[in-house]
């Protein structure tokens, strides 16, 4: 079933991506780590949909954050992230997804491995565990292009300076900060060993993220020990190899 | 007709004519796995065809690699919307491995290395409709696609396309499998939009 909610707020987050918080009535709640369907529709009943991930955490206030990247080429994020304004009105259908969440019963160690914005999921489980005052030991390898690609910046810094909160570990690809000690480049072993929770504690492993980031952070957990059925993964784009 | 969106026009191209309701057309080929990507050497692949108690059929790559191969073109649906048109497989029909299979079963669960499981009809992998595919495009199929083979029955949303697939239990009743126990629909047919559990 198809609901409407309305935008009642809007925040960029980098250059290319903003969240837009919506209040959606009779919303049925969440969890950490869901998407829903977005669809648009053109005044001639056209219609495009596509999914996009819960940021914010289950809350029973009906309130819902998505946060969009605009994509070059696509056909409902540059509508989402230039068009949408305060008070327009958004169709959604959800929430969606019952594999990759993440519940507060769960008390093992958690480990988040986001590529771009990958983090969007991942966001919604740190916000839930920040909420409801969870205590599953939570840590953040965040690998993005650059510094100014990083969402929610203000936010994950403010969660990891409280004490017994999630430890994040950045990683850039393309640009460091200044005096950065590590060169840019993707996830390698090396970050696997100094920035994830080793396989000895049991971890359950989120990773999202484009594929080809997904495939190379996946096989890293499982040459540092890691069982398979610990790490669940999202995968979003091509694979870039065949056209 | 639902909410207009207020300053959406959209894209649409004579394509989209032939794409199922809701799914839009891509040239690339997205990947929709719940786990790791299994590595499978082929010297330790097996398919087997199994009725949950005894196994029925067996192969290893060599033998399964000795049955007659099929190429298909085929248009695919995935349940994330997107949907790539005149897909190029080469494959062995459902139809040549379940030759020599009497059952009286209706339903089936493929599995697959890594422990995914998605159930179908036992009719829909007969009659032309179904194959285990190891080549797409000329080459030898990614892992991340679903390689060394994986199951191709294209007119159905794509998670019933198991990839690393190794072997089907043959069922009386139907049940879930991974997707289908976790909000997707029973069934999964793109063209009745039957996305989610609580589709019709």
């Amino acid at each position: 079933m198809w609901r409407v909610g309305t935008v009642v707020a809007i925040r960029d987050e980098t250059m290319t991506a903003r969240t837009i918080a919506l209040e959606v009535p009779d919303w049925p709640g969440h969890v950490a780590g869901q998407h829903v369907d977005v669809r648009l529709t053109a005044s001639d009943g056209y219609s495009a949909v596509r999914s996009y991930s819960i940021a914010s955490a289950p809350s029973s206030d009906g309130r819902v954050e998505l946060t969009v990247e605009r994509l070059p080429n696509g056909e409902v994020s540059p509508y989402l992230t230039q068009e949408l304004a305060l008070g327009d009105h958004l169709e959604l259908r959800g929430p969606i997804g019952g594999w990759f969440v993440w519940r507060t019963q769960q008390t093992e160690p958690i480990q988040l491995i986001a590529g771009g914005s990958g983090i969007v999921p991942l966001m919604a489980m740190i916000r839930w565990r920040a909420a409801a005052a969870g205590s599953a030991p939570f840590r953040l390898l965040y690998s993005v292009r650059e510094p100014e690609a990083v969402f929610y910046r203000g936010e994950l810094q403010a969660l990891s300076d409280r004490s017994n909160s999630v430890s994040i570990t950045y990683a850039y690809t393309r640009a460091t900060p200044k005096d950065w000690p590590r060169p840019p480049g993707r996830i390698d072993a090396t970050l696997i060993a100094t920035g994830t929770w080793p396989s000895n504690l049991g971890p359950t492993s989120y990773v999202c993220g484009p594929t080809s980031f997904v495939e190379n952070a996946t096989d890293l957990l499982i040459v540092a020990g890691h069982g398979r059925e610990s790490i669940r993964t999202e995968r979003f784009g091509a694979t870039g190899e065949r056209k | 007709m639902g909410t207009i969106s207020r300053g959406f026009s959209g894209r649409r191209s004579a394509a989209e004519a032939k794409l199922p309701p809701g799914q839009y057309l891509t040239t690339d080929f997205p990947v929709l796995s719940a786990g790791p990507t299994p590595h499978v050497p082929l010297d330790r692949w097996e398919f087997v065809i199994d009725d949950g108690t005894n196994v029925l059929r067996k192969w290893d790559w060599k033998s399964f690699r000795e049955l007659p191969t099929e190429t298909i073109t085929v248009d695919i649906h995935c349940v994330t919307r997107w949907s790539k048109l005149g897909t190029s497989w080469e494959g062995v029909s459902l139809d040549t491995m379940l030759r020599d299979v009497k059952t009286d079963a209706s339903y089936v669960m493929a599995r697959s290395y890594g422990d995914y499981t998605t159930n179908l009809p036992l009719k829909d992998l007969r009659n032309n409709q179904a194959w285990i595919a190891f080549r797409f495009d000329g080459q030898d199929l990614a892992p991340e696609h679903g390689g060394p083979a994986r199951l191709l029955v294209p007119h159905l949303y794509l998670w019933k396309s198991a990839k690393w697939v190794r072997g089907i239990t043959l069922m009386q009743h139907d049940k879930p499998g991974f997707w289908e126990g976790l909000g997707y629909h029973i069934y999964g047919d793109p063209w009745r939009e039957q996305r989610y559990t609580d589709d019709q």
